[in-house]
């Protein structure tokens, strides 16, 4: 299902694998992107609204998926966060994007989250948002936020590194 | 508002962050649901919640929030200090339930990061 774009415009990408289950560091891809993305000198209200994508989307596969990918890519007029997993999908995507509806068990809750926010939140914060999902077999999800015309990708900065 | 005065009012405990006692900040969000705190908190904010597990972190990281208090009394596991400490997020622990914790620092002036969940989501459709 995977539409990644063509290696040349690429600045900057990062994949992290992801196993369903696996609570313990639920938020670390997130705030890897986020460092990475910082030191790159992407605006910072741009790494904001992706790491809250990053992280919605993560404690989404680990909540249902038994295990996914998440792929970042800095283009120069956007930030892509692309996913992909195996595990039960999706059933009615259009109820999952509703604010409240969940179907989170208490492990999930325990952290913080299961409360229906997730796909909305995601949603929210995209300017561009697709998703695809099949019953039984996994779920592709991609999200985009654009950046202003000014940006130039920077070098990287040691202090942030 | 400082840091430092956050904890006298409070009465709360520096876990991580004595350092940063002259942080100042001006505004607040009160959750226990993270997918709350990534749809409505502001950048900057203090974040009180009683979630004490390391994924409260990660999100104040995500959003770069300016310091945590975990009201309620909460223990902090090693993982949650340990993060906090690398992510340089000051953590405080404060015994009041979030209703006190909240009302004490507004008594004092500090205010919501945003008032209304309707005016937040018509200014971010802007």
């Amino acid at each position: 299902m995977k539409k990644s774009p063509a290696p040349s415009e690429v600045y900057l990408e990062g994949v992290f694998q992801l196993r369903g289950r696996d609570f313990v560091d639920a938020g670390l891809v997130s705030s890897r992107i986020k460092n990475s993305l910082k030191n790159k000198g992407v605006p910072e209200d741009t790494i904001r609204k992706i790491a809250v994508i990053a992280f919605e989307t993560e404690i989404n596969i680990i909540s249902y998926a038994k295990e996914g990918t998440i792929s970042f890519y800095l283009l120069p007029d956007r930030v892509v966060i692309e996913a992909e997993d195996s595990g039960e999908g999706i059933e009615n995507i259009e109820m999952a994007l509703q604010e409240g509806f969940s179907t989170a068990d208490d492990s999930i809750r325990e952290m913080g989250f299961g409360a229906g926010m997730g796909l909305p939140n995601i949603r929210k914060f995209s300017d561009d948002f697709e998703i695809v999902s099949e019953p039984g077999r996994g779920t592709y999800l991609k999200s985009s936020v654009m950046l202003n015309g000014n940006y130039r990708a920077k070098d990287d900065q040691d202090d942030n590194a | 508002m400082k840091l430092s005065e956050i904890r006298k009012i409070l009465d709360a405990r520096v876990v991580v962050g004595e350092d940063k006692l002259d942080l100042e900040i001006k505004t607040a969000f009160s959750a226990d649901l993270m997918s709350d705190v990534l749809a409505f908190a502001r950048a900057g904010c203090l974040l009180i919640t009683g979630l004490s597990n390391p994924q409260a972190v990660r999100t104040a990281y995500a959003l770069d929030i300016a310091a945590i208090c975990v009201c309620r009394g909460k223990t902090l596991s090693a993982k949650f200090i340990e993060i906090a400490r690398e992510l340089k997020i000051p953590i405080l622990v404060t015994d009041y339930i979030m209703f006190e914790t909240s009302g004490r620092l507004f008594r004092e002036g500090m205010t919501g990061c945003i008032r209304e969940v309707a005016i937040e989501e018509k200014s971010r459709a802007q």
